[in-house]
């Protein structure tokens, strides 16, 4: 039929054109030449000089100690805030709340990056904290920017569910924080979980907030990488994308095989 | 009562962190942006002097700086323009797949859904650098476009307004899709199926029926990409040339090389404003939205 073979020409090309890019970079980084873009032959030699890169390896160290970290602080925080929206009545200034939880998702990191910049300086004028900037500063920017994200995981979740069982809890004799401990947390388990993973991978990608908020010490992978292609090409770069790409892709599947709803 | 207590630290632990690290930020801004500059460190005065009694020590100086310089003017122009023919292109490409992954089969939808969805997940400064290995003089494309003789010699793709379109329009594309695809998965088949029979044809049926049907969807996901590609600055950077300035890297530029710190908070704080309805819209909607999509 006609329509069916336009539809899968859409979908076959739209796929394409994410996927080409993706493909092209692994492509290369198999690429014995220095030059990237001449091809000389297979080879793994890019790979093995990644492996003895210390400068990239120390940045991917603290890339994942600063991503877990502010994860983790994020999915509690952004927990609160979805249980909060859904469950919670009584918010003061509510629609200030939803603004703080909201606006994250789209405001210019450049301008996050700045104000928290600006943020952290001043406040090491009048109390003299934090005195210089660097892993700390990058994990309270990453936190404050991730809450948002995880919030409107666990806020669809919970608009989801049922709210009858944690009634019938209720019922049963169990007291409010039991419920939520026992019921409503354990429910929600797949979501936060799949939170805390979208929160891991927006930090670890972070490149404008982290530059902003950086300091001595605190270079995150995606600051070095910047600085080895912003004005070229490198082929050790070409061999972490591929194995970065590789590893973010299979952390993206488990966050849909954990966010999926459950209907019942 | 013990759950009042149990409410209240659910409530403010994440307002308490949120007024701290994000609104206090952007009051900070506000309040560098109407500071006097001067040479130092911090390089700007105190709003507040209290040498001889006290005193406001405020200027707007720095807005009319600004907005008085066409160098920067015309960079928020640049920037609102290419933000809006990248929220075009994403909605052109954007809109026909979600369509068409709304109407598979349920098995199927699921399926394409993750595959689009997944390159988001891998990074995005290596998706950007990616275009810059395809766009290159001896790059793929070209060698495509020599061997198809379309062009004699290769052409000069990378580093001008349209490699960073292709940039934007590759990397922001998924944040189009799933808003879409939440309102158009929602909507029910049979109504174009019904509009057929009423005896509408293919493109009134599109116009009638689909189009406004999906009006939330592409509200969502325009403002998902226009609002922050407004202040893009990798993309620029890595694929863009000296044609066209843009707002990111006027701002980047302003605050790290001019050293301004209240003009770039000026620049910053006019980004805010300008982008203050679009954020509004898309917090109502979110509100909605929220409930019954996921990103």
């Amino acid at each position: 039929m006609k329509s069916s073979l336009i539809k899968s020409t859409v979908i076959f090309l739209g796929l394409f054109f994410l996927y080409f890019p993706i493909l092209v970079l692994i492509f290369y980084s198999f690429n014995e030449n220095k030059r990237v873009m001449v091809w000389k032959g297979f080879s793994l030699r890019w790979y093995n000089e990644l492996f003895n890169n210390e400068q990239i390896i120390e940045a991917f160290i603290i890339s994942i100690k600063i991503a877990a970290l502010s994860a983790t602080f994020a999915t509690i925080l952004g927990v609160m805030i979805g249980y909060s929206l859904v469950r919670i009545r009584k918010i003061p200034f509510k629609s200030f709340y939803i603004f703080l939880s909201s606006t994250p998702l789209v405001l210019p990191e450049l301008i996050l990056g700045l104000s928290m910049l600006l943020f952290f300086i001043s406040l090491n004028n009048v109390i003299g904290f934090p005195s210089s900037r660097g892993q700390l500063t990058i994990f309270i920017s990453h936190v404050t920017f991730c809450i948002a994200f995880v919030a409107i995981i666990i806020q669809a979740r919970l608009t989801d569910f049922n709210k009858n069982i944690e009634e019938a809890a209720m019922d049963l004799g169990y007291n409010y924080t039991k419920v939520l401990y026992k019921i409503t947390l354990p429910i929600i388990l797949p979501s936060i979980i799949a939170g805390w993973l979208l929160a891991f991978t927006i930090s670890l990608d972070d490149l404008v907030v982290a530059s902003f908020t950086t300091g001595p010490g605190a270079n995150t992978l995606p600051i070095v990488v910047f600085s080895k292609v912003r004005l070229g090409l490198s082929p050790e770069v070409n061999a972490l994308s591929a194995i970065l790409m590789f590893a973010l892709i299979i952390i993206g599947l488990f966050y849909f095989y954990f966010n999926k709803k459950f209907k019942h | 009562m013990k759950n009042k207590l149990f409410e209240k630290y659910f409530v403010f632990s994440p307002y308490f962190w949120l007024v701290l690290f994000f609104f206090i930020p952007l009051a900070i801004i506000f309040k560098i942006s109407i500071s006097v500059s001067e040479w130092g460190m911090p390089p700007y005065q105190d709003i507040f002097l209290f040498d001889n009694g006290f005193k406001i020590n405020t200027t707007f100086e720095n807005y009319v700086y600004i907005f008085s310089d066409y160098y920067y003017i015309g960079s928020f122009v640049n920037s609102l323009i290419l933000a809006l023919i990248s929220t075009f292109f994403c909605l052109l490409i954007g809109f026909p797949l979600a369509f068409y992954i709304a109407t598979s089969n349920i098995r199927l939808r699921n399926i394409l859904l993750v595959l689009v969805v997944i390159p988001f997940w891998s990074s995005f400064l290596l998706r950007v650098y990616a275009w810059k290995i395809i766009l290159q003089n001896n790059g793929i494309l070209n060698v495509i476009l020599l061997n198809l003789g379309i062009t004699s010699e290769p052409l000069q793709l990378l580093y001008n307004q349209y490699a960073v379109i292709m940039g934007i329009v590759y990397t922001y594309l998924p944040l189009m899709i799933l808003p879409l695809y939440g309102y158009l998965n929602k909507f029910d088949l049979n109504l174009i199926e019904a509009s057929k029979d009423l005896g509408l044809n293919r493109i009134k049926t599109f116009f009638k029926v689909i189009l406004p049907l999906s009006v939330p969807g592409i509200v969502a996901g325009s403002l998902l990409v226009f609002i922050p590609v407004v202040g893009e600055f990798i993309i620029p950077e890595m694929l863009g040339g000296s044609d066209r300035l843009y707002y990111g890297k006027i701002l980047w530029e302003e605050f790290f090389v001019n050293r301004n710190w209240p003009g770039a908070s000026a620049l910053a704080f006019s980004g805010i404003i300008i982008l203050v309805l679009p954020i509004v819209i898309f917090q109502i909607l979110y509100s909605h939205w929220s409930q019954k999509n996921e990103i």
